[in-house]
């Protein structure tokens, strides 16, 4: 603790909805004694720790390693997904970023790809079909040469990286007026396409990948740019350019065939 | 039923054990494997990785993980790096040094054969996530980086910004969705193993809960693995992710799988110390931090000044003063137990008293804050997030905490439990880590295992056993889910006053004071007695809300706590049956004149491994001697 902690009394609305099949509402509850040191979500256990005691249902939200990496979390909050703020997710998110008596609205993801399962927990199994469309090389255990056979340009590998960081979490999505799942698609088209070992199936994935997400019901991007400005992890609009072109590619080619 | 603890370490020469046994191994002819299913519980990098390989060998694989994507396994928040003897850097390194030291490094508590093989199969891990796209950190040539890790005295670690874990992860993952895609994994995701079946004394399926819908199901298969991850969250604060459980594998030590060495447990010596009592989990920063920062604590007791207005001579770089030669790089157990002692002595800094100090001060004016922020922005920030201060300003504050298992289920050179048809990888086994891991030695573990042990030896399993059809409806599925549903139905049923947290919260306590970083055994005796009342306590006084047929994430954690209050005695059991002082085990009854760390090999140079006889009973310690036949035994030494 640095010391410069404070106590805060925060007035929470919450999302609730009993499952996929029901309708859902807003409720709302006050919480005392917060710790501005605490997580966001540290401060949704206590409020569950309290509902429970109170007989009530305690808050259902996804969640995992609490260190901004596994991409479960989720949450728009006061409007934001993530939260305000930039490049931080919801587990990473601290109370002091919040002050005495604030209102703060707490909804699911908001996408008819990610139905809501109860409260704010959503179904996100829509980005793992985009994956298994064409996200990955087509190497078996067993074929793979010396990994210093082919140099790659640093250049390169640090652009795949930016592009690999992405976490899943499906705050692009959330924050689309489109609800377009192109920036989390174009990160992994755009990592492998950068790679050699990627680029063999480079436009083949590309075509792949965005026909699935047409077919799973996200929408078209038209360049809102909404979703980087949510992204958790920085993920860059240029990653969109990159795979139109793979896209572009594929199409040539397979006019040509 | 006699506990078969023959490890079937293959013969020849340590260089050809493995080449001869997968020689020897039955194969199973392509068309076959088409009729043979394999359960896969977990989806983390061994568990991941052995779905993947499995299905594109041509088996049917099941998969199960209790997040909602195979991606967000625990693996995942692995920062730092993976091992490998490539040698690139041309500083020396080779399989056999890398053996070496991983045996060593274990404190001699691992099986040789075991290391050596894991040693032999590094360098094909490297081949293969570079050959998936997992992007690497490079030199400006082009070529693969490597950084020196956790007291490694070679550059040998491998790794991806401080997100090696999320991009081998990934390329696990990408690896099973092609498969998935092809039809070969079925995904089965948000659903939690209840139960292992055993028929006729073969591991045959599972019993799961539908984490959505609060389903009961029965899974049949012809073998089952198990990838399920450690237990370090029995601690209640760890590094570990909110999920992480030690379910799967207890419910398999309850059904005959015998349990070795659960008081190995690793306390990482650079996480981000306790801020209060809603803390719900700890942040580790990467070990790799301990390369460029140095490690002090002032030299007057509770000295309350501002990091940076206490000067130099009166600062004590406490592990390079004692460890001249590795300095802050010593390994982590013993990097940890010095930053106790100093906390212990009334050193500690911060608020809490409960932390040392990590410097960068030197580091930033000898090769400036650009090149600083290059190697280690990410965490940096990380830590500012959480705490509000700067390491490029003022030191950090640290403190150990609880990251890694090396206990788990004993499994044999095949990674066979004792219950046959069982196989277990990754941390949940008890590993080719002995009684302390060193860094970037998990992930490369949990990935040989997956990639390329267990193809060749689950071939071997069902080559060499006659399965007789089974189906869902065998009487032992029956009574499993019975059992399964009774339980839920027991935890609602209580209607007590105190949360699954609370329970969890009190037992984190108690295994972190008596069973945590120094062991004696009157602490050790009081843990036993007071986890006994804590469970009966759990058992009449728990309070669950809603229903067992919707989403309760409560009722998950009753699951997992009642498992842990039980596990939990086991720890500290084993840690009062161990009387020496070994890696991460460290009793205060064994150390030496200077206070290092005293093994005794004549009496210990054993894994014990645990037999369950019933809750309320006493289990069976029974041992698997360990023989050191290429690394002799020597008293550890990091002066
Ligand atoms: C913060 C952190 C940093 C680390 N950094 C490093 C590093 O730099 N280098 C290194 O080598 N190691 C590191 N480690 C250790 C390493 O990450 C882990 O030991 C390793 O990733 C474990 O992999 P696993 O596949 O065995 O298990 P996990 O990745 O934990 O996966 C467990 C899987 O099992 C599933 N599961 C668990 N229980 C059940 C159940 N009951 N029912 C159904 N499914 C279940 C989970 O859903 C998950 O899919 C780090 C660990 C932590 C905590
Ligand atoms: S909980 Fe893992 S990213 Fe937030």
């Amino acid at each position: 603790m640095s010391g410069k902690e404070k106590i805060i009394t925060v007035h929470l609305k919450l999302w609730r909805q009993k499952n996929r099949s029901t309708k859902g509402f807003f409720e709302e509850h006050t919480l005392e004694g917060v710790s501005t040191g605490s997580s966001f979500l540290e401060m949704l256990d206590q409020l569950n720790e309290k509902l429970i005691r109170e007989d009530k249902a305690p808050f259902a939200f996804d969640h995992d390693c609490r260190e901004g990496i596994c991409g479960m979390c989720s949450l728009m909050i006061n409007g934001q997904a993530h939260g305000p703020e930039r490049a931080t997710t919801t587990c990473q998110l601290h109370m002091r970023s919040f002050s005495d008596q604030d209102t703060i609205v707490i909804e699911p993801w908001r996408s008819s790809a990610f139905p809501v399962l109860k409260d704010c927990m959503v179904d996100r199994t829509s980005f793992d079909k985009v994956i298994a469309a064409g996200g990955f090389t087509s190497v078996n255990v067993g074929n793979a040469q010396d990994a210093n056979a082919l140099p790659i340009s640093k250049e390169n590998a640090d652009l795949a990286m930016d592009a690999a960081a992405c976490i899943g979490c499906g705050a692009c999505v959330a924050s689309c007026p489109n609800a377009s799942a192109m920036l989390f698609t174009s990160a992994k088209i755009s990592q492998l396409a950068l790679l050699p070992q990627g680029k063999v199936e480079a436009h083949k994935r590309a075509s792949k990948m965005v026909e699935a997400m047409d077919e799973l019901g996200f929408g078209n991007c038209s360049n809102h740019a909404e979703c980087e400005a949510s992204c958790p992890k920085d993920i860059n609009l240029s990653n969109i350019a990159r795979t139109n072109r793979e896209f572009f590619k594929a199409k040539i080619f397979s006019e040509k065939e | 039923m006699s506990f078969n603890l023959d490890s079937k370490i293959p013969e020849g020469p340590i260089q050809d054990k493995w080449e001869n046994h997968k020689f020897k191994c039955k194969l199973v002819n392509p068309a076959n494997k088409r009729k043979y299913s394999v359960i896969v519980v977990g989806t983390g990098l061994a568990g991941g990785s052995a779905a993947a390989t499995l299905a594109e060998l041509g088996y049917n694989v099941k998969s199960f993980c209790i997040q909602d994507s195979p991606r967000r396994a625990h693996s995942i928040a692995a920062q730092g790096g993976v091992n490998a003897a490539k040698n690139y850097p041309n500083d020396g390194d080779s399989v056999w040094r890398l053996f070496y030291d991983t045996v060593k490094g274990g404190d001699y508590r691992a099986r040789e054969a075991n290391v050596y093989r894991l040693a032999q199969v590094s360098n094909s891990i490297i081949d293969q996530c570079v050959a998936q796209g997992v992007p690497f950190a490079r030199d400006y040539g082009g070529y693969l980086a490597n950084r020196s890790f956790g007291g490694a005295q070679v550059s040998r670690t491998f790794y991806a910004k401080g997100q090696t874990g999320q991009q081998l992860l990934l390329g696990a993952y990408q690896s099973m969705m092609k498969e998935v895609g092809k039809g070969k994994i079925d995904l089965y995701t948000r659903r939690e193993i209840l139960d292992i079946v055993v028929i006729d004394g073969k591991a045959r399926g599972v019993i799961v809960r539908d984490l959505i819908t609060g389903d009961i199901e029965r899974h049949v298969a012809d073998a089952v693995i198990l990838g399920s991850g450690g237990y370090g969250n029995v601690y209640f604060l760890s590094t570990n992710a909110m999920g992480s459980n030690g379910g799967a594998a207890w419910k398999a030590y309850k059904k005959g799988a015998g349990f070795a060495n659960p008081c190995y447990t690793q306390i990482h010596p650079t996480c981000i110390p306790v801020h209060g009592d809603s803390q719900s989990k700890l942040t580790l920063m990467s070990e790799s931090l301990r390369n460029d920062g140095r490690v002090w604590v002032p030299k007057k007791e509770g000295d309350d000044r501002h990091p940076n207005d206490i000067p130099e001579e009166e600062r004590d770089y406490y592990l390079e003063r004692i460890y001249p030669s590795f300095g802050n790089l010593v390994p982590r157990d013993v990097a940890s137990r010095n930053a106790k002692n100093q906390v212990d002595a009334g050193k500690g800094v911060g608020e809490t008293k409960v932390a040392v100090f990590l410097d960068f001060k030197q580091a930033i004016e000898r090769d400036g804050k650009d090149a600083i922020a290059a190697k280690y922005g990410n965490l940096f920030e990380m830590y500012q997030r959480i705490t509000d201060e700067s390491p490029y300003e003022q030191p950090m504050r640290i403190y150990p905490a609880v990251h890694y298992t090396m206990g788990g289920l004993w499994v044999d050179y095949n990674l066979q439990s004792t219950i046959p048809g069982l196989h277990v990888l990754g941390e949940a086994n008890f590993s080719d880590h002995g009684a302390n891991r060193l860094g970037a030695s998990a992930l490369m573990q949990g990935l040989a295992d997956g990639y390329f042990v267990i193809p060749y030896t689950l071939g071997n399993y069902f080559g060499t056993n006659d399965l007789e059809k089974v189906d869902t409806t065998h009487p032992e599925f029956d009574k499993s889910e019975k059992e399964a549903k009774e339980r839920l139905e027991k935890f609602l049923n209580i209607k007590g006053s105190r949360t699954a947290d609370d329970f969890h919260k009190s037992l984190g306590k108690i295994m972190w004071e008596h069973v945590g970083m120094a062991r004696n055994e009157a602490g050790l005796k009081t843990a036993i007695s007071q986890i006994q009342k804590l469970r009966s306590e759990f058992w009449t006084d728990l309070k669950i809300p809603g229903e067992t047929d919707e989403v309760n994430i409560e009722l998950e954690k009753a699951g997992r706590v009642a498992d842990f209050l039980e596990l939990g005695e086991l720890m500290a059991r084993d840690a009062l049956m161990r009387p020496e002082s070994c890696g991460g085990h460290f009793r205060v009854e064994s150390q030496t004149d200077e206070n290092e760390a005293l093994r005794r090999d004549d009496q210990f140079a054993h894994s014990a491994v645990w037999e369950f006889k019933g809750v309320d009973q006493e289990p069976i310690r029974h041992k698997e001697e360990l023989k050191f036949e290429y690394v002799p035994l020597t008293q550890r030494s990091y002066k």
